[in-house]
């Protein structure tokens, strides 16, 4: 009738807050043998491996997974080879999160949405609803009298449309960000809008093959996009022709963003990677190469734009993670269902200004910390979030 | 509608055993919670396709709940009866569509942090049940066999990382001959020991013409037809004007055989209902042979708990990049050899895994064979964990080893 039996490798592991800390352990050893990194208590309060000192205009960029990605295919030994940019590039320029919980929804947007707000929002995952809470874009806006074109969204699909402004009566309509979805845009640029063989291009998403939630929120339409990015519509499509996935795609108007406005808060969140919903274990690793390598490149962007170089923190994030092999009720990972342990145990790795190189943090966390960390470090006050601020990069 | 109003009409729209079986339960059902019940009435309703070792589990769930003294039920019930569910949830029909209903009491246990206490409170009981009834050894010693990687020639990947800690690496197995040696192990167990629904032989292509009659037979191929009618069935539904997620579910919740071309009764109305399934509650089994290989492998091993199951990984179709599909949006679809060995590697894995909760797991044997080529790893008492062999090796002395 429910649930069966169920084989556990943490064995003397037998709380959730054990489990959690096992799996943080697990990523550190492995941390240490592939990068040399340390433990963050150790360098706590010294200077050794910070950046250069803070500047004045402070920028920020978060990058978010919706498909998280387990420890057995990135940190462990078996994954190591699919994450060479995060380990060899910005791992010896990062503080990495090596235990952050998601205590809340294991749904991509309502994840996502938490990770905004930083409250843990309660709301379908498949409902074209704002977040109740006010979204980091709000703050960030409000409180330092930001215009709209210094925060931007870049989504994966048609649920994270309305991710831009909350639904809080204090803030919401017009105090966001603009929110492009590329998918969207690529489907508005195509021969007949998308329709007819492209189908299975513009999905819009892979944990539920049925969801297209009505338009509506705060997005950029492709008018707009051609006249904010100095991009016509024809050189869209034509550039989309030469990219492999939609992440890419992601990636490039970031690119595009960074280059014209140059935003003060920039949110990007990849997709490729929950292709896992397929079953299809070899595209789910293409999926986290692909994330890997975009990570790099964005870094690298980063400090080849005078906008951005020296000024800019860089969060990189699973929204969760994903079911584990041991858990009966799952199908490994292929899901996150099961709201096990390793599906709530992710990581995080932060870059930028200040922020202590190499250096691994064991303490748990939550993604709920995200936002007050962002708000200390540009200047705003979330006081909405239940986060609290993680010392160690500010 | 509270279960404690339940009657024998109620359960008039259930096939003929699951009604038998939910009136003859009728007084233990009135006294479980609404948060429990529908979990109940999702296996009865489903009861008359359901595989041997199934009923038997469903049978002893029911002996055990109707030997629970008062309090000791109330105290085993106590975290359902205490779920907040929603009055729009309760006043639904969770008796004719306790599938739905749980999709929907899911839904709500998320959004209301529940989840964590049902799925604690779901284990606790279900080990609860498994220690009141401890489940026999089977007849004879389980078999898995896994046969990945068909069409490729040469390797990129490194395969077997997870199974070799297991047991034993050999990497120079004669491949000649091999797959027949396989399907003759197979037969030959399904012949010397009979058991319903004991022996399965699970294909993502065509099923070989060598298995045998006793041998369950599964394959991608061979539902072609039914997957094709159904995803028609979906696009139809996707593209009404009507569509919602609701609608598309409640069709995939109430599709038969018949609408697939399958038949409705008979001999093979219990494997037809399991085919089904597979293509309605698995994810990417309609479009990925690999993941349906997996995904049957594990539904097999879950409900109809074979003593031997063989899983052939076929290559599955080629997932394009974006830029192929923008430019030849009309092209053939073409295969890919190459990622469904890597699927095929890690769904050997969860074949094993999944075996290995099953009883007499520590007698349990498992091999899986890079086919064609000269590599396989064997788990079992037989084989020591994390070793390596680079003697030649035929197969079918692997199998006698295994077996």
């Amino acid at each position: 009738m429910l649930g069966s039996g169920y084989l556990n490798p943490w064995a003397g592991a037998n709380s959730t807050r054990e489990v959690s800390r096992a799996i943080s352990l697990s990523r550190r050893d492995f941390l240490r043998t592939a990068t040399g990194a340390v433990a963050g208590s150790a360098l706590f309060g010294s200077m050794a491996g910070r950046g250069m000192a803070l500047p004045r205009s402070k920028k920020a960029i978060v990058v978010t997974f919706g498909g998280g990605a387990r420890d057995d295919e990135t940190f462990a030994l078996d994954g190591q080879e699919n994450i060479p940019h995060l380990l060899h590039d910005l791992m010896p320029r990062a503080t990495f999160f090596s235990q952050v919980v998601n205590r809340g929804i294991l749904g991509h947007y309502v994840a996502t949405a938490s990770l905004a707000t930083g409250v843990y929002e309660s709301f379908n995952n498949f409902a074209a609803v704002p977040p109740d809470f006010p979204t980091v874009f709000e703050y960030f806006r409000k409180d330092l009298k930001r215009p709209a074109s210094d925060a931007w969204v870049i989504a994966p699909s048609n649920g994270f449309n309305r991710i831009g402004e909350s639904g809080h009566r204090s803030y919401g309509a017009g105090m966001g960000a603009g929110v492009i979805l590329p998918k969207r845009l690529l489907a508005a640029a195509l021969p007949g809008g998308g329709g007819g063989g492209y189908d299975h291009l513009l999905r819009d998403n892979y944990e539920s093959a049925v969801y297209s939630p009505a338009v509506g929120g705060h997005e950029l339409e492709m008018q707009q996009l051609a006249e904010v990015l100095k991009l016509s519509v024809n050189d869209f499509a034509a550039h989309a022709k030469s990219l492999a996935s939609p992440d890419e795609l992601s990636v490039y108007i970031a690119r595009q963003l960074m280059r014209h406005l140059a935003p003060s808060l920039l949110w990007i969140t990849l997709h490729d990677i929950d292709i896992a919903h397929s079953g299809t274990f070899s595209l789910y690793l293409d999926g986290i190469k692909r994330s890997d390598r975009l990570c790099g490149e964005l870094w690298s962007a980063i400090e080849n734009d005078p906008e951005y170089a020296g000024k800019t923190t860089m969060f990189i994030l699973p929204d969760f993670g994903r079911d584990s092999d041991i858990s009966a009720g799952g199908n490994g990972f292929q899901h996150h269902r099961t709201g096990d342990p390793v599906s709530r145990t992710t990581w995080m790795m932060a870059m930028g200004p200040g922020v202590r190189q190499n250096v691994v943090v064991e303490r748990p966390v939550e993604s709920t910390d995200l936002v007050p960390t962002l708000g200390s470090l540009l200047g705003f006050n979330p006081h909405l979030s239940t986060g609290k601020p993680l010392t160690e990069v500010l | 509608m509270s279960p404690k109003e339940l009657t024998s009409e109620s359960f008039a729209r259930y096939p003929v055993e699951g009604q038998k079986l939910a009136v003859s339960k009728i007084a233990l059902l009135r006294n479980l919670p609404l948060g429990f019940v529908p979990f109940v009435l999702k296996e009865v309703i489903a009861y008359d396709w359901k595989f041997p070792a199934e009923r038997k589990e469903l049978e002893q769930q029911f002996s055990y709940l109707e030997s629970l003294p008062g309090e000791e039920m109330r105290r085993q019930m106590a975290v359902f009866a205490q779920l907040r569910l929603s009055p729009a949830l309760e006043a639904s029909d969770w008796v004719d569509f306790p599938g739905q209903f749980l999709e929907q009491l899911s839904a709500q246990l998320w959004a209301t942090h529940q989840m964590d206490a049902f799925r604690a409170a779901s284990e606790t009981y279900m080990q609860t049940v498994f220690a009141k009834f401890p489940q026999g050894v089977p007849s004879i010693p389980r078999l898995g066999i896994a046969v990945i990687g068909q069409g490729v020639v040469q390797k990129r990947y490194a395969l077997f990382r997870k199974l070799s800690r297991e047991g034993v690496y050999f990497h120079q197995v004669k491949a000649k001959g091999g797959l027949q040696s396989i399907m003759k192990t197979v037969n030959a167990r399904a012949e010397a020991h009979t058991v319903p629904y004991g022996h399965w032989y699970i294909d993502g292509g065509e099923t070989a013409a060598l298995a045998g009659s006793a041998v369950t037979c599964v394959s991608y191929q061979a539902l072609a037809p039914a997957r094709a009618m159904l995803t028609e069935k979906m696009r139809k539904v996707y593209t009404s004007a009507n569509f919602s997620a609701e609608a598309l579910r409640t069709l995939l919740a109430q599709i038969g055989p018949q609408e697939l071309g399958m038949s409705a009764s008979g001999a093979d109305a219990v494997l037809d209902r399991f085919a089904i399934s597979l293509l309605t509650e698995g994810s990417g089994t309609q479009i990925f042979s690999t993941t349906f290989v997996q995904w049957a492998a594990r539904e097999a091993l879950r409900r109809a708990q074979p003593v031997t199951l063989l899983a052939r990984y076929m290559p599955r179709q080629r997932e394009k990049p974006m830029n192929e599909l923008l430019l030849e949006v009309q092209a053939k679809p073409e295969s890919d050899p190459h990622g469904s060995l890597i699927d095929g590697d890690m769904g050997a894995y969860y074949t094993w895994l999944n075996q290995q909760r099953l009883t007499g797991a520590d007698q349990s044997s498992f091999l899986v064979w890079f086919e064609d080529h000269g590599e396989a790893v064997a788990v079992g008492p037989a084989f020591p964990r994390g070793t390596e062999e680079r003697k030649s090796v035929e197969i079918h002395e692997l199998l006698a080893r295994v077996s």
